[in-house]
């Protein structure tokens, strides 16, 4: 007896020893690559940053040309993108968790949104140009883009809610019953407050999804020489904010990426480059937030 | 619903969307189209708003020839940068909605054949061995360089090319294959130049075609290779032999098409104006060839009459001398 | 006891949340829908047998032939090598984040793998094509300039924090008790990982895998700039091939007109990309449902 279960724990430590050597190799190689693409970014585009690249408009002289278009496009769209697919997604994990009964159309629903995870971005694009571009009459503006992205990452987000939502413990929602809550406060209160940390998960990787999506949103219209911001919503007249920025044509980061990379001169490859730096630093920005809260969440709710 | 404070950060974003520059009079120039067309515009779109000081705006998309004839003949756009010629079905499509449109050729697109600077034996090729090593018949047969010319070494034949939807591709095989879209398909294609440059460069035993601006600026990784005419004369393209037309038949003219119903707005014109006035310094500057001037006139004074229909038959025939078909049609 | 305001807001917020539900249903039949009206007039000048049993797909030149295979090999390829790379990877990286490395650590370490999820998939593209091969040529000659080694490789390290992430939010899920179990029985971390761990957050693990699986059949730029457009039969990783989703990038953005059978074989091609798609979630989903059973029993 004894000698079986030192042969089982030897096993079992050599094996630990494998997995761990092998784990951290995998690890060790992720971070090598995501250095090795830093420091390529940094050698080519670093030289080219500053405060000019910023606040310029494109141009055909890649000395003169800028993001500022770009990057203010970009985080429109995205913040728009986030402000409908946060709601609409934890919103649908809710109900498929909470209330619908554990049927055939439940198991249909989640295939579908498996589904939807793995449409190609582009056919997101062709549909939201049926859609939203030509059914609605919402032309090729900055509403369209954020409307199509959040369609685009409303699976990562739902699909994350969901399984955080799913994982907060029966004894924690009787709990919350017992003691006479309604299963709306329960959501509010506990359920939900539990499940915060998966879906901040969820959010990060839907917004750098969102940051990075070309091909979506040159089919819908987002150009790719704008030399001008969309309008600010403030105006002096009441009631003081206007949505016309809403309508307004625009371009993303991305974009103006993917069209320098293309250009024969080398100078433009130098802007694309530094447009790559800069459309990460704003992506890690946006994570930040979601990240700083999650990790909140995560001491505040243990279980 | 989220115990956090959530508004701060949204209001900190309005604040920044205030902050923005904003033009008052959103007079909106809107072109759309080819991205080979794209680096002209750009430069007049740039340079036109530096004029009017920001009270006409410009937008330009490059949802692709195919793409920007579909939203110019729904009347979403002002001008369709074109790479080619209009085709019957985009024509039809126009017509259904009313919407006239000025065809107006404004620089030529050269295609250049290229190997590697390393390769040292292809220095020149006739129009019958490019139909040698491209034709469909070619897949999977004509496999080495001694096959197509004797005294070449047999190496293998790489490829490199247009991706098959380009109006690169349409060009090119229609000049070597006759017909347009038939070609070998074992080659390796690419939408962008630059992948194609990287390749060949590489490659001392591979040949390629990309558009004249690629070559221009990557002199020191490839060399061209001159067509040789039955003659025996040696063409090689440049600036000046692109512009002259001696360079056949793989100079090709790229258009803009302007709006009849877009023209009612000045904006529009004034554009467009602005466009053929400068079009021989900004083309030249982006790497394009400008037409000669004789035929930018041409071009102006078909403006001018806002004479609309295009001047391509509707057959895909290639190869028609602009400056034959401008002539024709000035006299009318 | 309770009013009858919260009642009737309970009503409503239930109703409120079925519509945000019915939204994801909604969009999958409004993609379905455009597909197949697209496709329509596709298939009318196309057979079905020729579609499926062509193997050659160039319908861009003349003459023009419209065998899917090709296309759909170039992606099960490409998805294949990308996930057996990401998900033994992502899962042991996951892992690593919540059994072994110290909460300290893990606060900045998972942002940073999560990182990788930031960088712009035409960034990843460029840094396949132009690193990674020529990287990879020194090690295998015959490794051409487009390859889907490359394309998967790098397609993998796109779809490795979607992986991770998602799997070590599920393991941390797993309530702490059942660890402590473990442990007292006597198990080291490894096989409390394995043993216990990972079995405990299959579901969470199986969405993720699908999750990540259906990432990579629709990326497209990844495999666009560095796996080539060239259709082929050919099971080689080494050789250059085409994805459906870089070829309807392809067409989609060139020259074609609208209304030519080219470019509405985009409509055809994608559409046979979503009944893949689709049969792998119904599979994988009919497997989760087995082992949820066979573990809830």
């Amino acid at each position: 007896m004894k000698a079986l279960i030192s042969s089982q724990q030897r096993r079992a430590k050599i094996y630990a020893r494998i997995f761990v050597t092998a784990a951290f190799a995998v690890l060790g190689l992720s971070l090598l690559v995501l250095v090795l693409l830093f420091a390529d970014l940094v050698m080519q585009g670093l030289p080219r940053l500053s405060t000019a690249f910023l606040t310029s408009f494109p141009s055909r002289f890649p000395e003169q040309a800028g993001i500022l278009s770009a990057w203010v496009g970009s985080l429109c769209v995205v913040l728009l993108c986030m402000l409908f697919a946060i709601p609409v997604g934890i919103a649908t994990a809710v109900y498929l968790e909470e209330y619908m009964n554990k049927s055939w159309y439940n198991s249909w629903i989640e295939i579908c949104l498996g589904n939807l995870a793995g449409v190609p971005s582009i056919i997101y694009g062709l549909m939201a140009l049926g859609l939203f571009v030509y059914q609605f009459d919402l032309g090729a503006s900055v509403l369209t883009a954020g409307l199509t992205l959040s369609l685009l990452v409303l699976p990562i987000v739902i699909v994350s809610a969901r399984e955080s939502i799913r994982n907060v413990p029966d004894n924690l929602k009787e709990a919350a019953y017992a003691l006479g809550a309604s299963k709306l406060q329960m959501l509010r209160h506990h359920q939900i407050p539990y499940a915060q940390s998966g879906i901040f998960t969820g959010v990060i990787l839907s917004l750098s999804r969102a940051l990075g999506e070309t091909a979506p949103l040159l089919t819908i219209g987002a150009l790719t020489f704008i030399a001008f911001l969309p309008q600010t919503p403030f105006q002096d007249t009441f009631p003081w904010i206007n949505f016309n920025w809403l309508g307004d044509p625009y371009t993303v980061l991305p974009i103006q990426l993917f069209n320098w990379t293309s250009r024969p001169q080398t100078e433009f490859h130098q802007n694309a480059a530094a447009a790559s730096l800069i459309l990460v630093t704003l992506t890690v920005l946006l994570n930040l937030t979601a990240i700083v809260l999650r990790n909140r969440s995560r001491r505040k709710y243990q279980w | 619903m989220f115990h956090t404070n959530a508004s701060k950060p949204f209001l900190i974003f309005l604040l920044m969307l205030g902050l923005n520059a904003t033009a008052n009079a959103r007079t909106t120039v809107k072109v759309d189209g080819s991205s080979t067309v794209f680096p002209i515009t750009e430069a007049v779109a740039e340079e036109f708003q530096k004029e009017q000081k920001g009270k006409i705006l410009v937008t330009v998309g490059i949802s692709g020839t195919g793409g920007g004839f579909k939203k110019f003949c729904r009347g979403e756009t002002d001008v369709q940068n074109a790479s080619r010629p209009i085709q019957a079905t985009e024509d039809l499509q126009c017509k259904e909605s009313k919407i006239g449109y000025i065809e107006l050729p404004i620089a030529y697109d050269a295609i250049t054949i290229v190997v590697s600077k390393k390769n040292t034996w292809l220095k020149d090729i006739t129009l019958a061995e490019l139909e040698k090593i491209w034709a469909p018949a070619a897949q999977g047969k004509t496999m080495t360089w001694d096959e197509v010319r004797t005294g070449w070494p047999k190496k293998p034949v790489r490829l490199y090319g247009a991706g098959s939807d380009s109006g690169t591709f349409d060009y090119f095989t229609e000049v070597v294959n006759h017909k347009a879209k038939v070609s070998r398909s074992d080659y390796t294609s690419s939408e962008d130049d630059n992948t194609l440059v990287q390749g060949i460069s590489q490659d001392d035993s591979g040949l390629g075609y990309i558009p004249f601006a690629y070559f221009e600026h990557n002199r020191n990784k490839l060399s061209h290779v001159a067509i040789k005419t039955p003659q025996g004369k040696l063409l090689s393209p440049s600036t000046t032999t692109i512009a002259e037309g001696t360079y056949t038949p793989f100079s090709r003219p790229i258009f803009i098409y302007v709006s009849a119903r877009a023209l009612e707005k000045p904006e529009v014109g004034a554009f467009v104006n602005y466009y053929l006035k400068n079009l021989s310094t900004l083309a030249a500057q982006v790497n394009y060839v400008p037409l000669p001037e004789k035929l930018n006139a041409m071009v102006r004074s078909s403006f001018e009459k806002k004479q609309t229909g295009s001047l391509y038959p509707k057959t895909d025939e290639i190869g028609l001398n602009l400056e034959t078909l401008l002539r024709k049609n000035a006299r009318q | 006891m309770r009013s009858p305001f919260k009642r009737a807001l309970e009503f409503v917020v239930e109703r409120l949340l079925g519509l945000a539900a019915t939204l994801s249903v909604g969009i999958t039949f409004g993609i379905l829908f455009i597909l197949f009206r697209e496709a329509i007039p596709f298939f009318e000048h196309v057979t079905l047998k020729e579609f499926f049993l062509d193997t050659q797909w160039s319908p861009l030149f003349s003459p023009a032939r419209y065998g899917i295979v090709p296309l759909l090999v170039g992606t099960l390829v490409t998805t294949l090598i990308a996930c057996t790379f990401a998900i033994p990877a992502g899962i042991m990286v996951a892992l690593l984040l919540s059994e072994y490395v110290p909460n300290r650590v893990r606060v900045w370490l998972k942002p940073i793998i999560e990182l990788l999820a930031a960088i712009p998939s035409v960034v990843f593209g460029y840094f396949a094509l132009l690193v990674v091969t020529p990287f990879l040529q020194k090690l295998i000659p015959e490794l051409q300039g487009f390859n889907r080694l490359s394309a998967g490789l790098v397609l993998g390290l796109l779809i490795l924090p979607y992986m991770a992430s998602l799997a070590e939010d599920a393991f941390k899920s797993v309530p702490r008790s059942l660890r402590e179990a473990s442990y007292a029985l006597g198990a080291n971390r490894f096989t409390t990982a394995f043993g216990v761990v990972v079995p405990a957050s299959f579901s969470g693990l199986s969405s993720a895998a699908i999750l990540a699986i259906s990432r990579a059949l629709g990326e497209t730029m990844v495999v666009a700039i560095a796996a080539g457009m060239l259709p082929s039969m050919s099971l080689n990783p080494l050789e250059p091939s085409a994805t459906v989703t870089a070829y309807i990038v392809q067409v989609s953005l060139g020259d074609l007109p609208h209304q030519s059978i080219g470019y509405q074989s985009i409509f055809a091609a994608g559409l046979m990309l979503s009944l893949v798609t689709f049969s792998l979630n119904i599979v994988a989903h009919r497997i989760k449902l087995r082992r949820m059973e066979r573990s809830d029993g």
